[in-house]
């Protein structure tokens, strides 16, 4: 495939766990380990928790969860926007994902731990790669 | 098993040195530790070398050719900020088999200035400030603020942290830095990573470290006045805990590292006279005091305020100025904190000693992660 044509077929996804980005119902992608119950993000085959192998199942990871931690970014590499909040969230049902938090004022007085969030999809700030694609990532906000 | 002594020792001043190469980093600081033990290269029977950022160029063999190419075994160790902590417990290990009685460690690096973080994939485009933040400070202070979330630590008892080690730095020749920064001046110091100001960040500084360990046989030899006992050396990698794949765990690996430790010294807690410990933001030395059991979970925040860290205090940590202030040249750091503990131990810390020291311990955290802690036990 060349470039041009890998660039025609539309964005990529951020991360190879951000699944769906071509339906209206994009999603992301855990893996969880059928002997423990360990929910890992990206295909693996053997569990790093218990050490099973050939267990690991997709599941769809649900859109909502509770914040963890975060810190407030003010200074990060040349060319990214400050200051974000990067966010460490809960899944409900397990899983644990990092991702700026928005739609929200980056200020520690308005950030609470276990407040709900809920995972929305959306452009990768512009980013392009080398070939010109486009990226869809994924952002957590202030549940509604 | 011999018991492992440390019979030389030293450092070189932190600082930036872009003039001098890596190897000559290392060399300075190999012939002080060895002028130190009053013993030639020629003494040495293997060399254990530590070094990050020009891991695969052979760093140990190249301070032998800046010092003495007797043709001894060499063993280069990367390991993250656990660079120079691995390559002592190798040299440690290595008299433990049995199969040396002299040998030297070495850690040094050469540092450039500004954020670390993890390096963008050369596939795709870059993560940084998109899927949340990898730098250094960020995954630091998302630690710190775990803390926060369950024992209500505070942005000042965070930025306290920085101004016990800036203190302690101003008796530290050695330090990068000698300067006092009062409360206000590193809350109000530029906003890195929040909590974590730019005072709330460890300098990013060139340095070499440098051991002689011998074996009890050996020890006995060369007269034991001045020897510091090796009684434990640890080094873990951070076991699975549910979130550490996105978010380092460096309180499992701390802790498990601490217990292995206490266990194989005989030694609890209540028996530390000082530490120095992996402080590479303010917000992680808060973290330790609890992973090292000098306190109980959730009194980290009370060990600070009433100064019980501090120089003077119940149990010292990082009378050095630590990573915050002495500054954090990654390969290195492990075997200059070793270098404070066993000063003390020495009784040779002139303005900054911890009076009395008998037993001291050191801590670093890789991230990735590894965790080194090695226990000091003064001799004579
Ligand atoms: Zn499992």
């Amino acid at each position: 495939m060349s470039e041009s044509e890998q660039a025609a077929k539309g964005p990529l996804p951020v991360v190879s766990w951000l699944k769906g980005i071509d339906t209206d119902d994009p999603f992301l992608e855990g893996h969880k380990c059928g002997a423990c119950g360990a929910v890992f993000l990206g295909e693996r085959e053997v569990c790093s928790s218990c050490g099973t192998r050939n267990q690991m199942n997709a599941v769809r990871l649900p859109n909502k969860g509770r914040l963890y931690s975060y810190s407030i970014v003010h200074r990060s590499f040349p060319g990214v926007e400050v200051p974000y909040i990067s966010a460490i969230v809960d899944l409900d049902d397990g899983g644990t994902v990092k991702g700026n938090l928005i739609n929200i004022e980056p200020d520690p007085a308005n950030i609470s731990f276990d407040m709900p969030v809920e995972v929305v999809f959306g452009d990768a700030l512009g980013r392009k790669d080398r070939d010109g694609n486009s990226y869809i990532a994924y952002f957590f906000q202030p549940a509604t | 098993m011999s018991d492992v002594y440390v019979v030389g020792i030293d450092m070189i001043k932190f600082g930036r040195f872009p003039e001098k190469t890596v190897p000559q980093l290392g060399a300075k600081a190999a012939l002080m530790a060895l002028d130190d033990a009053d013993l030639a290269i020629q003494d040495m029977q293997a060399l254990y070398c530590g070094n990050l950022g020009q891991a695969s160029a052979m760093v140990g063999q190249r301070i032998l050719q800046e010092i003495g190419q007797t043709g001894i075994c060499v063993v280069n160790c990367a390991n993250a900020c656990a660079t120079g902590a691995t390559a002592f417990r190798e040299a440690w290990m290595s008299i433990k088999a049995g199969v040396y009685d002299v040998v030297l460690a070495v850690g040094v690096e050469q540092m450039g200035k500004g954020l670390l973080g993890g390096a963008g994939g050369a596939k795709g485009i870059s993560k940084e400030g998109l899927l949340g933040s990898s730098t250094m400070p960020a995954v630091f202070a998302e630690a710190g603020m775990e803390h926060t979330r369950q024992h209500g630590t505070t942005f000042e008892q965070f930025a306290k942290v920085s101004v016990k080690n800036h203190h302690h730095s101003t008796l530290n020749p050695k330090a990068m830095y000698q300067i006092e920064t009062p409360l206000e001046t590193v809350m109000n110091a530029e906003m890195i990573s929040y909590p974590n100001t730019k005072l709330m960040c460890s300098v990013n500084v060139d340095g070499a470290a440098a051991a002689v360990l011998v074996s009890e046989k050996k020890a006995k030899e060369l007269g034991m006045q001045r020897a510091v006992r090796v009684k434990a050396s640890v080094l873990t990698s951070d076991p699975y805990t549910n979130r550490d794949l996105v978010m380092p765990d460096v309180n499992a690996v701390t802790r498990r590292a601490a217990k292995e430790a206490y266990e194989m010294a005989s030694l609890g807690p209540e028996d530390i006279d000082l530490v120095e410990l992996h402080d590479c933001f303010a917000t992680a030395e808060i973290l330790h005091y609890e992973n090292l059991g000098l306190c109980k979970d959730g009194e980290a925040g009370r060990l600070i305020d009433e100064g019980e860290v501090a120089l003077g205090g119940r149990v010292p940590v990082n009378v050095s100025g630590g990573l915050l202030s002495k500054g954090h040249p990654l390969g290195a750091t492990g075997i200059a904190n070793i270098y404070e503990v066993s000063t003390h131990l020495r009784a040779e810390a002139e303005k900054r000693q911890v009076e009395g020291a008998k037993i001291g311990m050191t801590h670093v955290i890789g991230l990735g992660s590894a965790c080194g802690i090695h226990i000091l036990e003064k001799v004579v």
